[in-house]
């Protein structure tokens, strides 16, 4: 029998195991839309932003493992998707992302509501298709998931006009995937781990590097047995901080820009570098000529193009890391004797690690009077647990909620790293929470950022999805207020947010509940009515206005060279 | 220093826009470009002439091999090569220069494809060097319009370009 486009689109996503869709409907997707009614088995829900929609795809995708998917119209529709796909795209968020189109005779013509999507997203996603012929449709579904989900993961658009959707075939859904020009490299070179195993043994102050990789490749296991075996301190970016429990005593917490003092003197003191699906973003390195000058790189890495692309590389391994890793574990217990004298030979480096972890802990100034943020995070993890799952917006609360969270399961931190999208922390923890109904999901979010994407209030009402959001409102945009503080003179241009917003009425006109705390005092009562509050809550805390993130590295500076908090 | 990237791609819309924005975007030069289907035309074969340190060259042939619709990119730096690019020129033919002009054509072994009683439309291929020499040498006496193909180049020996 023979089904229209629609039809085999939503039966492409019923193989592909998609149970959520998070979208909005639109004249060019007007079909797919009414075909949906007859697909209860795929859940819909309907953001109040198209940017929303791929936001929360993203949080579902990161939280889960899964292949995120969202839907939205042609035209307005489609580019209000490319902030949501750029997010994904630069921190390799596995999704699949069907636009809408006009239908095909008027592509070119400027027809209303058109959009050049394939044009547009090229430069933001891992690969895009526009569907001109039905016959290729559930080929073209099915390497889009592929392609999403495979090698170095990422966002994968399909522009689908609407006479292909109207338009019937058979549908046949293909077995598998042929993409000559598209095989990654899965198994680690054997010679190359060989040698990354003698550089270990060689190393008497090794550091492991861990980046997002890490929690895509799902090796958190693998990578806890490797830094215990050979003993060796494990920094993390912002990406994978759950990746390696925070907690740890090997965990250093973050390194970079607003990184621990121990993590960043580590790495500049190291003598060998063990990165795992990092790629040396700047905000990770400082200025880059002075970044782990003593160290030998090893990076290991699914995407050969992030191996030497910002830094000197000494030993490349290109692979998947669970592979990889275990590979190299593997290797390193054909040597047992060998890692134990090395890892004798380290304990000095340990001791000297410990003794920068001591002198400059992560820490701030509390205070009886003022709600400090940090401490609001503090409570929060005390109160949270470890299972809990956190999405950030971005700023200030973003990196308070990644040096005092201190995460311990991997995919509970929901983070936009790489492009640093505000407005991304409310959509992906509703994403998150679609995901896992029964789960504390947490929105830390700043005044500022919240406000980006706050229609999505909404949509938490109507699901019913409990996400607690956290609002540390200092009444600023805080992290540019702090570089305008640090560096432009205090001049605070346009950094103020002058009107007050009553974030608890606000909660409230969407029929959610809105919680205050003006002072430290107030904090743990409110997180706790908070988090036993059914539905969504709105829980702001009027925390000290000109707070700084400490330590801070100064743009352009070598990572050791820290402003500190004490 | 200058590089020739044979790009062997799906044969399909909207690649030479990838490989172009994949340039563009990440502050690649384009020198040259041709692009045309090969004999198995569900694939299309670009030759890409680009300058940039090693470092650079590294990325470049790993963002081309990272696009899905790259099948294979062949660098032909240090290797052994032939490579030919054709140009066009329409070259001013006065009395005065007018067996001059065809001279040097004959030199080059060019071929002259059209006639006009004030000029000689000429064809020439050859390495881009000898492109370049001869419109030096054309350069006095009037090139009213050049079009060069840019190179295409090709590996010398037995192996075709999926063997290696």
């Amino acid at each position: 029998m023979k089904k229209t486009g629609s039809q085999i689109l939503l039966e492409c996503l019923k193989k592909e195991g998609v149970d959520t869709l998070f979208g909005y409907p639109g004249g060019a997707v007007i079909n797919i839309y009414d075909d949906l009614v007859d697909y209860p088995e795929i859940k819909h829900i309907l953001t109040r932003h198209e940017q929303a929609a791929v936001h929360a795809a993203d949080g579902y995708s990161r939280a889960t493992g899964q292949v995120g998917v969202a839907l939205a119209t042609s035209g307005p529709g489609a580019t209000n998707t490319v902030t949501g796909i750029a997010t994904a795209y630069m921190d390799s968020i596995p999704m699949v992302i069907i636009t809408g189109q006009v239908p095909t005779p008027l592509i070119g013509n400027d027809a209303f509501q058109e959009a050049d999507m394939v044009g547009i997203t090229r430069p933001v996603t891992k690969h895009n298709y526009l569907v001109k012929d039905i016959k290729d449709l559930a080929r073209i579904i099915k390497q889009a998931f592929y392609i999403a989900r495979t090698g170095r993961p990422g966002p994968v658009l399909v522009d689908l006009p609407k006479d292909v959707q109207v338009a019937t075939t058979k549908f046949v859904y293909p077995e598998t995937v042929e993409l000559r020009g598209y095989k990654p490299t899965i198994s680690g070179n054997a010679r190359q781990i060989e040698k990354a195993a003698k550089m270990i043994l060689a190393a008497k102050k090794p550091v492991i590097y861990v980046g997002g990789g890490a929690v895509l490749a799902d090796c958190p296991a693998e990578l806890l047995q490797l830094a215990e075996l050979i003993q060796a301190p494990v920094t993390t970016t912002l990406m994978a901080m759950a990746a390696f429990p925070g907690e740890h005593p090997l965990s250093l917490g973050m390194l970079g820009m607003h990184g621990t003092y121990y993590a960043n003197m580590a790495v500049t003191h190291a003598d060998l570098l063990i990165t795992v699906g990092a790629r040396f973003d700047d905000r990770v390195t400082g200025k880059i000529d002075t970044f782990a000058p003593h160290a030998k790189i090893i990076h290991v890495d699914i995407d050969p193009t992030s191996i030497k692309k910002n830094v000197r590389v000494d030993l490349p391994v290109v692979g998947d890391l669970k592979d990889v890793i275990s590979k190299t574990i593997v290797a390193l217990d054909k040597h047992a004797d060998e890692v134990k004298a090395t890892v004798a030979a380290s304990q000095s480096w340990r001791d000297e690690v410990a003794s920068w972890k001591s002198a400059q802990p992560l820490t701030y100034q509390p205070s009886d009077t003022e709600i400090k943020p940090q401490f609001v995070i503090e409570q929060l993890r005390e109160l949270a647990g470890e299972d809990a799952i956190v999405a950030t917006e971005v700023g200030q609360h973003q990196m308070w909620a990644a040096q005092f969270f201190r995460f311990v399961q991997p995919r509970t931190f929901l983070t936009s790293g790489g492009l640093g999208t505000m407005g991304y922390g409310l959509p992906a923890a509703l994403g998150a929470q679609a995901a896992f109904p029964e789960r504390l999901v947490i929105d830390i979010s700043g005044d500022g950022s919240f406000q980006m994407n706050s229609q999505e209030m909404a949509t938490l009402v109507q699901y019913k999805l409990p996400v607690k959001i956290v609002i540390l409102n200092n009444g600023y945009l805080g992290m540019v207020r702090q570089w305008q503080q640090l560096f432009f003179d205090r001049r605070y241009s346009q950094t103020p947010l002058e009107l007050p917003i009553d974030f608890v009425k606000l909660a409230e006109a969407y029929g959610a509940t809105g919680l205050r705390a003006t002072s430290p005092s107030e904090v743990a009562a409110t997180i706790k009515q908070g988090f036993e509050t059914p539905g969504p809550v709105i829980m702001e805390f009027k925390v000290a206005r000109e707070e700084n993130v400490l330590p801070m590295v100064p743009a352009g500076r070598s990572i050791h060279e820290m402003v500190l908090a004490s | 220093m200058r590089h020739t990237i044979s790009v062997v791609v799906e044969n399909e819309f909207g690649v030479l826009a990838r490989v172009a924005g994949l340039f563009s975007g990440r502050g690649f030069n384009i020198e040259s470009l041709s692009v045309a289907p090969m004999f198995d035309p569900s694939m299309s074969r670009m030759t890409i002439v680009t300058t940039g340190d090693d470092r650079i060259l590294e990325q470049i042939t790993k963002q081309l091999n990272k696009l899905i619709d790259t099948i294979k990119v062949i660098d032909f730096t240090g290797s052994d090569y032939v490579e030919r690019e054709l140009a066009l020129m329409k070259v001013n033919a006065e009395e005065s220069s007018r067996a001059e002009v065809l001279r040097i054509v004959d030199i080059f072994r060019g071929k002259t494809v059209d006639v006009t009683p004030r000029s000689y439309t000429i064809e020439v291929t050859g390495a881009p060097a000898k492109i370049n020499a001869i419109v030096e040498l054309l350069r006095p006496i009037g090139i009213k319009e050049l079009v060069r193909t840019g190179p295409v180049v090709i590996g010398r020996g037995s192996k075709g370009w999926r063997q290696d």
